[in-house]
């Protein structure tokens, strides 16, 4: 047991100490910040140019209606222009309104073409007019219009309280366990693919390296299988466990940087919501904090520890077998890499197509089986699940590693010592269930 | 006493019999060579010796007792063929990360290798990466780390292979000094004028199966011609004689072979008798590698793949 702890040590203290770690662990979250802010930055501070649009040939009604976008667009209605002569005139457009009040379609002319945000807002705009048309013909005011539908927009919730059998009820937020389920569950898919590779490369460090045989008179290949496996899950919880605290400890440092009203507008411009009107941000935030109170944070932490932690030494152990017997030719490697890799990518599918159906046949179905369940159950764990299925897919997930890493560790004695061929998977299986 | 007995030793692979019933006992402080062509099997033997193959079938008795790999392996020290080592690590802390899996504890680990380190003039090379040796330092160095948890049995594949002739004696009077303090080494290798150097007791295997088994001097005396070396003062023109025939002719010597049941001194006589001056006068054993060459020719050296099963 202790040379296991040995050789745990060895694998943790030469990656952590390796410059490489420390660069990447350091560098990426300040990288990745920096990007994310520098580009809303720079979007949201270019200033936007405003477009002149000449309209000609005014049917009438949208001379008092179409009106400016303030700082985007500005409309001028005049009659002495043509399709030439408006670039002359410093106008970027001409809108030919062809004295038509029926169409609903229109050419505008313009010297460069229109982005896309442009010509949306111009027919935004044309539509507001349209509107405004309609509602001055039935007699409606647009500010009584406007206050109706200020105070009825966005003004009701629903609070979901799910029954349990015993009358029990506790505070459902859909969203939000979406969101938990998504996070989580993406989580565990990145970890196992990234880490997945990992376990492969440091297995066959022995191989390249020439020294399993000298390595496997003094230990029991298991010994040496576990001790990567467990090292190197140590390696990368270190790393998530430094990212985070680094995300912490910079975000308000870098927000801080930024004057409120930009960041405002970086938030919005990344992510194009629009302001309701009976909405402020700070609303917003309000309605999350008290969304994320009526979470149980710790059953979903311990949950999302045991699918994490059992996910990865299941597939570990996989990704462990296929390593022993891989040479340095990456090619090799990468092929046998690929079978392993599908379920975890499948499952992700699976999760992302039907998380908005938790309780859904095949999530129940794939939450159980251990190929998909560390990614799948974590979907389904915020909305609450029979506790049978949870029993079921755990007991399965258990079962599943004590399984893998059993197999494992057969391929791997014999893997780790051949050098120079090539395997294929009827060989491994026949290793896997010889008795040794 | 027996340090390791072999019984009927045998592991089949699917392509071929590699080690195929072979029973041999090695002496406790001797240093026991281990010979073969390439494909023989010793590998695979030396390979069952450490722990790292089971056998199909056959004992292995260590120390009088059933070989047990988890506790007797910290009683041997492997150096294999393949002369690895982590590249990237540093060479002390390798040597004591290695030496720990031997058992060894950290402070009696330290300063062994560093009573090593000195005793081959290898003390600057604690805090280099084993990438930056040359092939020569780092077989000085797996040797260290080979013998460094003073094993009861040392086992070395080809482990003069590669060393120029200074560091190979450096080596080889490790080994001698090594014998002397108790240790029993196996060396397994090709080159028999090292064998006939170094060993007390060989065993030659060819195609998974034992071939010879004894002392060097038994070996050669069973091996014998009857060829004796005679130096004489001035070659004679003539000698018409039934009890030998000269096999060569040298500059002031004569290679002559002895008939059946002639006897050292007839020859002596014969030649006193014809007034020849005999200068020196000396049997001339085969060499291991004529042994080896004889013993192995006729049947195909190099090992085809057959069908086991």
């Amino acid at each position: 047991m202790d040379k296991i702890l040995l050789i745990i040590k060895r694998e943790y203290l030469t990656r952590v100490r390796n410059k490489t770690f420390l660069l990447t662990t350091f560098l990426l979250p300040i990288v990745i910040l920096l990007f994310i802010f520098g580009t809303a930055f720079l979007a949201a501070s270019t200033p936007e140019k405003l477009k002149k649009i000449a309209v000609i040939n005014d049917p009438g009604m949208f001379k008092s209606n179409l009106k400016n976008d303030a700082g985007h667009l500005n409309f001028d209605f005049t009659t002495t222009l043509d399709s030439v002569g408006f670039k002359n005139s410093g106008y970027d457009a001409l809108l030919d309104l062809n004295n038509d009040s029926i169409s609903k379609n229109f050419t505008i002319l313009s010297k460069e073409e229109l982005d896309i945000k442009t010509k949306e807002m111009i027919e935004a705009r044309l539509d507001m007019a349209f509107e405004n048309n309609l509602l001055e013909k039935k007699g409606i005011h647009k500010e009584i219009l406007d206050s109706i539908i200020n105070q009825s927009t966005g003004s009701f919730t629903i609070n979901n309280r799910r029954v349990s059998d015993r009358g029990s009820s506790e505070q459902v937020n859909a969203s939000l366990n979406y969101g938990i389920g998504f996070s989580s569950g993406f989580l565990i898919y990145i970890t196992m693919i990234i880490f997945g590779a990992m376990v492969m490369r440091g297995v066959m460090e022995e191989k390249t390296n020439r020294i399993a045989e000298v390595i496997i008179s003094s230990v029991k290949p298991f010994q040496l299988m576990m001790g990567k496996i467990i090292g190197i899950a140590s390696v990368g919880l270190t790393q998530f466990l430094l990212w985070i605290i680094l995300i912490v400890i910079l975000l308000p440092v870098l927000s801080s940087f930024l004057p409120h009203a930009l960041m405002q507008n970086a938030i919005e411009a990344s992510q194009n919501i629009h302001s309701g009107p009976g909405n402020s941000a700070l609303m917003k935030a309000l309605e999350l904090k008290q969304m994320a109170d009526s979470v149980n944070w710790l059953r979903i932490i311990c949950y999302f520890l045991f699918y994490f932690l059992g996910g990865y030494f299941f597939y570990a152990s996989l990704f462990a077998a296929v390593g022993s017997v891989s040479n340095e030719d990456s090619q090799g490697a990468q092929s046998l890499m690929l079978p392993i890799m599908m379920p975890i990518i499948f499952s992700f599918i699976i999760l992302s197509s039907n998380l908005t159906t938790p309780n859904s046949k095949i999530m129940v179905w794939a939450s159980i089986i251990p190929f998909t369940s560390p990614v799948v159950m974590m979907g389904r764990i915020a909305s609450g699940t029979p506790w049978e299925q949870l029993v079921a897919s755990m007991f399965f997930l258990i079962a599943g590693f004590v399984f893998t890493t059993w197999i494992a560790g057969k391929i791997y004695r014999i893997g780790i010592l051949m050098y120079g061929k090539r395997f294929s998977w009827k060989e491994m299986l026949k290793w896997a269930f010889h008795k040794s | 006493m027996n340090i390791l007995e072999l019984h009927n030793l045998k592991k089949y692979f699917t392509t071929q019999k590699a080690v195929d019933d072979i029973s041999f006992n090695i002496e406790r402080g001797n240093i026991f060579g281990l010979l073969g062509p390439n494909g023989a099997g010793k590998t695979t033997l030396l390979r069952m010796i450490t722990g790292i193959l089971y056998q199909d079938s056959g004992e292995l008795i260590f120390n009088g007792k059933k070989y047990d790999p988890v506790s007797d392996t910290i009683r041997i020290g492997y150096m294999p063929e393949e002369r690895g080592l982590y590249k990237k690590m540093k060479i002390g802390e390798q040597a004591l990360y290695l030496a720990q899996l031997k058992g060894m504890n950290k402070e009696d680990a330290i300063k062994k290798i560093k009573d090593w380190f000195i005793k081959l003039e290898m003390q600057s090379w604690w805090n280099k990466k084993v990438e930056d040796l040359s092939k020569g330092m780092s077989q000085k160095l797996q040797f260290v780390i080979t013998v460094l948890h003073e094993p009861e049995l040392i086992i070395l594949d080809e482990p003069f292979s590669g060393l120029d002739p200074v560091n190979a004696n450096l080596i080889k009077d490790e080994i001698f000094d090594l014998s002397q303090k108790g240790s029993t080494i196996i060396f397994s290798t090709h080159r028999m004028e090292q064998v006939e150097e170094i060993c007390d007791h060989i065993v030659l295997i060819n195609k998974g199966k034992k071939i010879l088994d004894g002392t060097v001097a038994q070996i050669k005396n069973e091996f014998k011609e009857n060829i004796y070396q005679l130096g004489v003062a001035m070659l004679p023109e003539d000698l018409a004689t039934n009890i030998f025939e000269v096999v060569k002719y040298l500059p002031g010597q004569l290679l002559i072979k002895l008939r059946e049941g002639v006897h050292t001194n007839d020859v002596l006589e014969y030649f006193i008798k014809h007034n020849i001056m005999v200068n020196f006068f000396k049997e001339v054993l085969p060499s291991l590698n004529d042994i080896f060459i004889k013993k192995v020719e006729g049947t195909s050296i190099v090992r085809q793949f057959e069908k086991v099963y």
